[in-house]
């Protein structure tokens, strides 16, 4: 394993600004799954597609910056 | 390779931390590591949150998509026109025989029905058409009875209505609409 090109500081504010943007980005996969949620129970076959097709949107990008997050140990 | 200057604690055989097990990288006791291995973690943890609401919308468009496939419901005979008086009430079970259903003959002459269970907490609504409401007990949820949407209280959601089919003095349920029950 090679050394980083950041000393820890450096990565821990680094992490702490991706840990920001995916704190964002969960809360609102929170808030589409309870709005969908509420629209499947009040009979709505409509929403849920597009929802989930936007839920895999948001979980890529965690995965993306959660990928660049690792590389820093790198 | 030059010392780490954030590398305080030395580890016992000397080499630099690169070279050490993997165990002793992921809990560090230096304090600027530490703090930047939690962070890391933490967001591997909201990693795993993510995909459980991926898990979640994946269970929410299948059940979507297995309602959509579903026959249509059963026509069953639930009443006959005598049976009710004005502001008469039946309880039935439609679809299925788990599911509570309500069938009120308004003052107007015609006949409603709905689901019994609350959308808030699924508690049974009760009938009082002559007020033009039904009512949930538990936590005040009020109805309008000719349309089943949400007068006052907790719940956001109308109540699930039964369509209804008048043949020879015979009501039939042929249908739900608005909803599951």
């Amino acid at each position: 394993m090679k050394r980083s090109r950041f000393v820890y500081s450096q990565r821990t504010t680094i992490a702490l600004g991706i840990l920001c943007i995916v704190i964002v980005i969960v809360v609102l996969q929170l808030w589409l799954f309870t709005a969908t949620m509420e629209a499947f129970l009040g009979g709505n076959n409509v929403i849920p597609i597009p929802a989930w097709i936007a839920s895999i949107v948001c979980l890529l990008l965690n995965l993306g910056l959660f990928y660049y997050l690792r590389n820093l140990d790198r | 390779m030059s010392a780490d200057p954030e590398q305080v604690t030395v580890p016992p055989d000397g080499r630099p931390l690169e070279e050490q097990p993997v165990w002793r990288q992921e809990f560090p006791i230096d304090w600027p590591q530490s703090e930047y291995v939690s962070r890391r973690e933490f967001t591997r943890l909201l990693l795993v949150t993510s995909f459980a609401f991926v898990v979640g919308q994946t269970y929410i468009v299948a059940s979507s998509l297995l309602r959509q496939r579903k026959s249509a419901l059963p026509i069953a005979e639930i009443a006959t026109t005598r049976e009710l008086p004005i502001y008469g009430v039946k309880l039935f079970m439609y679809p299925a025989a788990k599911d509570p259903c309500v069938l009120v003959h308004l003052s107007n002459g015609e006949y409603v029905a709905f689901g019994q269970k609350c959308t808030h907490l699924s508690c049974p609504v009760i009938p009082q058409p002559e007020k033009g409401i039904l009512q949930c007990p538990c936590h005040e949820g009020v109805f309008d009875v000719t349309t089943g949407s949400v007068v006052s209280g907790p719940p956001n959601r109308p109540l699930p209505r039964i369509t209804l089919d008048i043949r020879d003095g015979r009501i039939y349920a042929t249908g739900v609409e608005g909803g599951a029950l």
